[in-house]
């Protein structure tokens, strides 16, 4: 039921448009159509994703979360867009007002093509890019340099501080994250998001397989990391920082700030389903689209979950993380499935078990040990 | 169904993304209230009169780990291509690609060994 209600929709729209403007433009009206609907179709999921957030969160410490503003606090994620368009903007002394200006919406922007290129459904896909996950990623990459431009342009200590912080962070988990697309794209033989869908559609979930399965583990914690959520909310940590590379920005531009980081995370969120969960497939009697939104959400809760469950990480334990322990484990990731794809069934199971979970264990294990000797003596590392 | 160009797409979203992320902030401009003052334009620091100037020298850890990073992300972007001709190149290709990812690995150790992935 309701399988093709948005691709209907659009024909609809199209023949519309087909009856009033010339047949030339038609072409650019089709682009228009899928351009507008992905944002329109963010900016809700955005306040949706709020609401999920506070309530989840709320219900994880024992409380209720918003329930004031409609039923169940629905209307919540409303009543705050209209306060944050009320506030006033202060921009501080000596800070560079052009930035200032400029950046929340330069880093707000480019989130909403990360939709463009993720299925949403059987034939569902914007801009269907023969090199859509490299598109993601570099788009994606792009706010490390809004973020550092927002931070050294609020002229704050705790701006510079937390804008530091974010694009190390940024930049060290870009390298895991990238190396385990490596492994998808290998096994799907296509960059294409539909063709990596269509791939699992053919062969199984790649979550399924061993070196799939670690793959997303390492795709999920670097992701998380990528969004600057928490337990790597290195960058905005409040009880230290006041609120990282955004202090400076109050009202509306908040508002953005807060906007490309719910909407970066469930981004990331709905590219871990598309890569690793089979994108928009799944039993028949939902439609394609309800499995990706259900998939996408289901991997969201799990970065609430993390948000409510661990502590913060400390800057030297978070980049030792990315770079001595998810760095060798996303090169195996890479190799296992390469052996995955050469030898059969059975030795191909016993080589990536022996490689992820007999050598990985023996590495991080030494790697672990070696960490702990190497900071035991020091002291908590000062936070210049 | 018309298959709309993914170029286009891109082009268009990206002008639409930045006039929709913009004009709320200039209506905001509008309809917030705006009553400045000189303590309040000053920039937070927890309560206490600021010290010195933010632009200053940050610790030289963060350039290290941009220059590392840079090593790898071109390295690993080179994967890519091979990644999608994976199945094509076979048993050799598989061969010739592990020499370039145990190169990654000898300038991981590299960087390992010499301490230029410690945050000290």
């Amino acid at each position: 039921m309701g399988e093709t209600l948005f691709l209907d929709l659009k024909d609809f729209a199209l023949a519309v448009a087909a009856a009033l403007l010339p047949g030339g433009l038609l072409a650019s009206v089709s682009a228009l159509i899928s351009a507008g609907a992905v944002l329109v179709v963010a900016p809700v999921t955005m306040m949706f994703l709020t609401w999920v957030e506070r309530k989840g969160v709320g219900r994880f410490q024992d409380r209720y979360g918003p329930n004031r503003v409609g039923p169940f606090g629905v209307l919540q994620p409303i009543a705050d867009g209209i306060k944050m368009i009320l506030k006033e903007d202060i921009i501080p002394d000596g800070s560079d007002r052009l930035l200032h200006n400029i950046m929340p919406v330069l880093a707000a922007a480019p989130v909403f093509l990360l939709f463009l290129v993720l299925p949403f459904g059987r034939g569902m896909v914007a801009a269907d890019l023969n090199v859509g996950v490299l598109f993601f990623l570099c788009i994606s990459s792009m706010q490390s340099p809004m973020i550092i431009s927002a931070g050294l342009g609020a002229r704050s200590k705790y701006s510079v501080l937390g804008s530091m912080r974010a694009v190390v962070q940024v930049l060290s988990y870009e390298i895991p994250m990238v190396i385990v697309i490596v492994a998808v794209v290998m096994t799907a033989g296509s960059m294409s998001t539909s063709e990596i869908v269509a791939a699992q559609v053919r062969d199984g979930w790649f979550v399924l397989t061993p070196w799939g399965a670690f793959g997303f583990i390492v795709f999920l914690i670097a992701a998380t990391a990528e969004a600057n959520r928490s337990p790597f909310d290195m960058s905005e940590a409040e009880s230290e920082l006041v609120a990282g590379f955004h202090t400076e920005y109050s009202g509306f531009k908040f508002a953005l700030f807060q906007m490309a980081e719910f909407l970066s995370a469930f981004a990331s969120a709905g590219l871990a389903a598309t890569l690793f969960l089979g994108g928009w497939q799944g039993p028949g009697f939902l439609p394609s689209w309800a499995w990706f939104g259900a998939k996408a959400l289901g991997v969201y809760f799990v970065l609430v979950w993390f948000r409510a469950t661990l502590p913060r990480f400390r800057i030297d334990q978070l980049l030792a993380l990315a770079w001595k322990f998810l760095f060798p484990l996303s090169l195996l990731v890479v190799v296992a499935a390469a052996a995955w794809y050469f030898m059969p069934l059975l030795p191909a199971l016993v080589t990536n078990l022996v490689l992820l979970v007999g050598g990985y264990g023996l590495l991080s294990s030494w790697i672990l040990s070696e960490f702990i000797r190497m900071n035991a003596p020091r002291a908590v590392p000062d936070a210049r | 169904m018309l298959p709309a160009d993914p170029r286009a797409v891109i082009a268009i979203a990206a002008v639409l993304a930045v006039l929709a992320m913009a004009v709320p902030l200039v209506f905001a401009k509008l309809v917030s209230p705006r009553n400045p003052g000189r303590e309040k334009q000053r920039p937070y620091e927890c309560g206490v009169v600021e010290a010195g100037d933010s632009w200053k020298q940050v610790r030289i850890q963060y350039y290290m780990y941009a220059l590392v990073f840079l090593v790898f992300d071109v390295e690993v972007l080179f994967l890519y291509p091979w990644a999608v001709a994976f199945k094509e190149a076979g048993l050799i290709g598989l061969a010739e690609m592990f020499v370039f990812i145990g190169l990654l690995v000898v300038a991981w150790a590299y960087a390992l060994k010499h301490r230029a992935l410690e945050w000290e």
